[in-house]
């Protein structure tokens, strides 16, 4: 047992369910009991969705627990089979149903027979993975799936595309920025001169899946979601993947360096021959992108040997702290990830570029570090924005989990020469906002403090009796302000100058008539 | 839509949408200022606490999970040892004066004995452990504030003769109406003129403490003492409760409490509708009026008085349709103020229907049909979203109750819709609040009264029903 206030990564079937939601026309149904369909709220709050969430759930109640689910699984795969004629259903285990150890394959296997949609059983262990593990699993589960099928129905076309294409995957649903980026991929790649062959799971439809593998070679833009499913195509298909981020323009070069190579393994179906990205690089990260510009002017000298504190997912966190001193000359006092399952590549990549490696999934301890360390700025998730505001140390926000705000409707994409924009934003307000307050407190604050004050005076002559004072408090403090206004007029309208807890109320019933 | 002469119920297949009960610690522990809440499960239930309760999570809050590893799961971990050194922990950094241990699905299924555990721990931490069991194989949403407060019931101490009540609970506990105030309202000289009797009425339900106060002070006016709450502010000031003790709740999903309160506590039960509108709060005024043989005093004119305050907001709702999708309980009395303020209810979804707690709420929701020459609603106990969703295509309503996982959704096919957990966590109780309800029913037909002519009804490209 273990006391745990907050976590960084959800449970497993939270990862299942965001790879079958971000598939077109795949339903996930989850053996859980009623209540853990919170992923629905989720994605249709946080993502805004228009439409319903394809996840219902085969509910757990007292009778399976005494009898077994029986026939019910079956029939919920069947009804929703008829319902909606999904192309895949996804039966997917919860934290629940781990424990029950119902043979749920056999439930997937009768069910398949009456079923038009194929049936599959996510195969996550709730206690053995998180949310990104069994997300990343899902997915190759999902590929090996349709590819293995298509392979026995021969409708398995293996040879690669005339011109040169390319698979996205990895970008999904509740994905830290997913869209933005895989917008600003697609853009690069078509300045590459370089076809999107598929984009998986998001807006992937299943029915295409067995044309992935004739694209000249995969890109895997996030570590966490997306590798699995490379390295099954490239054992089973001969298909080069990459899997350099391109986050950063040092990165971004690197990965289009790469993209260079395999495209010119291929040069004979080139019609101008081999590529040469060079110039292009060049030029964009010269001209195009601000950011290079960006770190040479003055501005970001006084960022200069500024300290800094980077967590979250083991690819935003290894790439925005190589941003942060490779590119900006920052120092990372610590660099960490909750990626457990990924330490070793996580050492690797910030190896030398910051004083201390942390790797948890304990927000006390990550808290407790910054809090020691004290540095001016903080790049992490949502929760190191929270510790932030508590130490008074200004944060950005570069890695799930996330909040409502972190899924902008602007353009906001992380990878590629847009993203390196909007770092270089991202770091350098965050830095300007704890100098600003850092001066305020030299020169103790605005010297305008006290007109401003004179003027937003809520001083009255009326006396507020400690019970009402107290009821007062207990009132949010997003309205407190106006009800003690509304109180006070209401007082003076009917010549009061003592206010009680009952003439609270009867303002208030006042208000409302 | 055919009109029903009676209320009908149905029973459909469960497949709904609701927050799993042990969201009640969001609220109670805020409630009971002293106390901690420990939810014994898994990451799954400790993601959706974190993700359901958004902000209040990094505000130092007083819960947290107990979270079962393998080890816990396949009992090579002993969980009287496992609970203690968390427990130990817990009265180390924070000190509350009770623990709250909030039994999961997972507890249920490996059958943890933490009813035969927490006594051997409270001894040995010299701490009291409340265990209530909040799952989601049992209950839904609001219900897990029923199970906590029922196991709070045993707490409660043994409410003993009249005299000692008395020194045990000081008139001065609650508020004297100011003299100045009285003479505003008038209405309150006469309960000052009455003596307080001897009923003893202790109300359940957990309510934001202002809200509670107006509610003291409505039956105060009645000359009715409020002699406690269950719960109380703090864990140390629960209510003396005890044969000859009087107990009406205030929320329609309190049906355990209820149970346990007569059967256990040996209370007298007063079944009154709920105090939600102001026909809800008069009623239940009324009700309890009636037991203590008090002619109850000047309630018409206020509950006229407060309908003529919404008079704007019944302009806007008169003749509208709505159609409860249902998950936390309140859909009843909800249901039934918003006909009585003029709209057509097509149905009320609902998890869980105690046809006994709810009688006298249910028959006022029939008068109030029969009253406004309204069609009866359909009620659908444990509902099936999905055919809800074909239902609500056939009869298009103008606003839906809904939960968060279809408002979007909704309102992207042109269907207006209202976060039915708003209801829970606003302040909708009593005369005073009543405002508050249509408040949050009209805000979406406002909203979308002023961006109508936009033209922008539809915004997804899927039909209804799929």
């Amino acid at each position: 047992m273990k006391l745990a206030y907050w976590m960084y990564a959800g449970p497993a079937h939270i990862g299942t369910l965001r790879i079958a939601s971000s598939f077109r026309n795949v339903h996930a149904i989850m053996h859980a009991p009623l209540g853990d369909d919170y992923f629905n709220v989720m994605r249709s709050m946080l993502e805004r969705e228009r439409d319903f969430t394809p996840v219902t759930a085969s509910i757990v109640d007292r009778h399976v627990l005494a009898r077994g689910s029986q026939e019910k699984v079956i029939n919920n795969i069947n009804r929703k089979d008829e319902e909606q004629r999904p192309d895949l259903i996804v039966l997917t285990p919860t934290c629940t149903s781990s424990i029950l150890q119902e043979d749920l394959q056999n439930f997937v296997d009768r069910a398949s027979i009456n079923s038009v949609s194929d049936v599959i059983l996510a195969d996550v262990n709730h206690y053995r993975v998180n949310e990104l593990q069994a997300a990343d699993r899902t997915l190759e589960q999902i590929v090996r799936h349709c590819l293995d099928k298509a392979r026995n129905q021969n409708g398995l076309n293996c040879s690669v595309t005339d011109k040169p294409s390319a698979n996205i995957i990895g970008t999904s649903t509740l994905g830290f920025h997913n869209q933005h980026d895989c917008r600003e991929l697609k853009r690069l790649l078509q300045d590459l001169g370089i076809v999107v062959n598929q984009v998986v799971p998001e807006g992937g439809s299943l029915k295409e899946l067995k044309d992935l593998p004739r694209a000249w070679f995969n890109i895997i833009p996030y570590r966490e979601i997306g590798l699995m499913t490379a390295i099954l195509l490239e054992k089973e298909y001969g298909m080069p993947y990459i899997s350099t981020t391109p986050m950063g323009i040092l990165d971004t070069a690197d990965f289009i360096r790469q993209i260079e190579i395999h495209m010119n393994a291929w040069n004979f179906l080139l019609p101008n021959g081999s590529v040469h990205y060079k110039p292009y690089i060049e030029n964009q990260t010269k001209f195009v992108s601000q950011a290079a510009w960006f770190s040479r002017s003055i501005d970001c000298q006084n960022l200069a040997g500024k300290e800094a504190v980077v967590f979250g997912d083991a690819t935003h966190a290894a790439s925005i702290t190589k941003i942060l001193v490779k590119e900006m000359g920052i120092h990372v006092s610590c660099s960490g990830t909750y990626c457990k399952h990924d330490t070793k590549w996580f050492i690797e990549q910030v190896q030398g570029l910051c004083d201390e490696v942390l790797i948890t999934e304990d927000h006390t301890e990550v808290g407790d570090t910054i809090a020691c360390i004290q540095p001016f700025a903080i790049f992490g998730t949502q929760m190191e924005r929270h510790i932030g505001k508590r130490l008074d140390i200004p944060s950005g926000v570069i890695s799930s989990p996330v909040h409502i705000q972190n899924f902008p409707l602007g353009y906001r994409p992380f990878l590629g020469y847009e993203g390196t924009n909007q770092i270089a934003d991202l770091v350098y307000n965050s830095f300007t906002l704890g100098m600003e307050d850092h001066l305020l407190d030299v020169f103790g604050g605005h010297d305008t403090k006290e007109v401003i004050t004179k003027m937003l005076s809520t001083d009255t002559d009326l006396d507020w009796t400690a019970e009402s004072q107290s009821e007062l408090n207990k009132i949010p403090g997003f309205v407190r302000g106006r009800v003690k206004r509304n109180t006070e007029i209401f007082a003076k309208q009917n010549n009061i100058t003592k206010i009680t807890v009952d003439v609270m109320y009867a303002a208030k019933e006042k208000l409302s008539q | 839509m055919k009109t029903l002469e009676t209320l009908t119920f149905e029973c459909e297949t469960g497949n709904y949408h609701t927050f799993c009960p042990i969201s009640c610690v969001a609220w109670l522990y805020q409630k009971i200022e002293d106390s901690f809440f420990l939810v014994v499960g898994t990451k799954t239930c400790g993601y959706f606490l974190q993700n359901a309760l958004g902000v209040m999570i990094f505000a130092e809050p007083r819960y947290a999970m107990a979270e079962l590893e393998e080890g816990d799961i396949s009992a090579q971990l002993n969980d009287q040892e496992e609970l203690g050194r968390i427990c130990r922990q817990i009265k180390r950094d924070r000190d509350p004066s009770v623990i709250i241990w909030i039994g999961t699905c997972t507890t249920e299924i490996i059958k943890m004995d933490l009813e035969g555990i927490g006594p051997k721990l409270e001894k040995e931490l010299g701490l009291p452990i409340i265990v209530a069991r909040a799952n989601g194989l049992d209950y839904a949403f609001t219900q897990g504030e029923d199970t906590v407060l029922a196991a709070m019931t045993h707490r409660c101490p043994e409410y003993q003769s009249k005299k000692d009540e008395q020194q045990q609970y000081p008139v001065e506990n609650i508020d004297k109406p100011d003299v100045i105030l009285s003479k505003l309202s008038g209405s309150i000289s006469k309960a000052i003129e009455h003596q307080s009797h001897d009923h003893i009425l202790v109300l359940f339900g957990s309510l934001p403490s202002t809200v509670a106060s107006q509610l003291n002070s409505e039956l105060e006016r009645q000359s009715i003492r409020v002699s406690g709450w269950l719960p109380s502010q703090r864990y140390t000031e629960l209510p003396s409760l005890g044969k000859g003790v009087y107990v009406c709740g205030v929320n329609p999903f309190l049906s355990r409490t209820a149970t346990t309160l007569m059967r256990r506590r040996k209370c007298q039960l007063i079944g009154a509708p709920f105090p939600i509108g102001p026909d809800g709060t008069r009623a239940w005024i009324e009700k309890i009026c009636s037991v203590f043989n008090i002619e109850p005093y000047g309630l018409e004119e206020r509950e006229n008085k407060i309908w003529k305050g919404l008079r704007d907001y019944l302009e806007i709702v008169t003749g509208k349709s709505i159609f409860f999708m249902g998950d936390n309980l309140l859909e009843i009395s909800l249901a039934r103020f918003l006909i009585r303020c003029g709209m057509i209810v097509y149905e009320i979804g609902i998890p869980y229907m105690d046809k006994r707690y709810q009688a006298a709420e249910l028959s006022l929701l029939q008068d109030t049909c029969i009253k406004m020459n309204k069609p009866m609603p359909r009620i659908v106990e444990k509902p099936d979203n999905y055919n809800q969703m074909q239902r609500m295509h056939e009869l298009r309503p103008d606003l839906a109750i809904t939960g968060m996982a279809h408002a979007n959704p909704l309102e992207a096919r042109g269907i207006d819709t209202k976060w039915s957990v708003e209801f829970t966590f606003a302040q909708i109780h009593g005369f005073i609040n009543s405002k508050d309800v249509l408040e949050l029913v009209t805000r979406p037909l406002r909203r979308n009264t002023d961006l109508g002519a936009l033209g922008w009804n539809n915004l997804s490209k899927q039909a209804l029903t799929t």
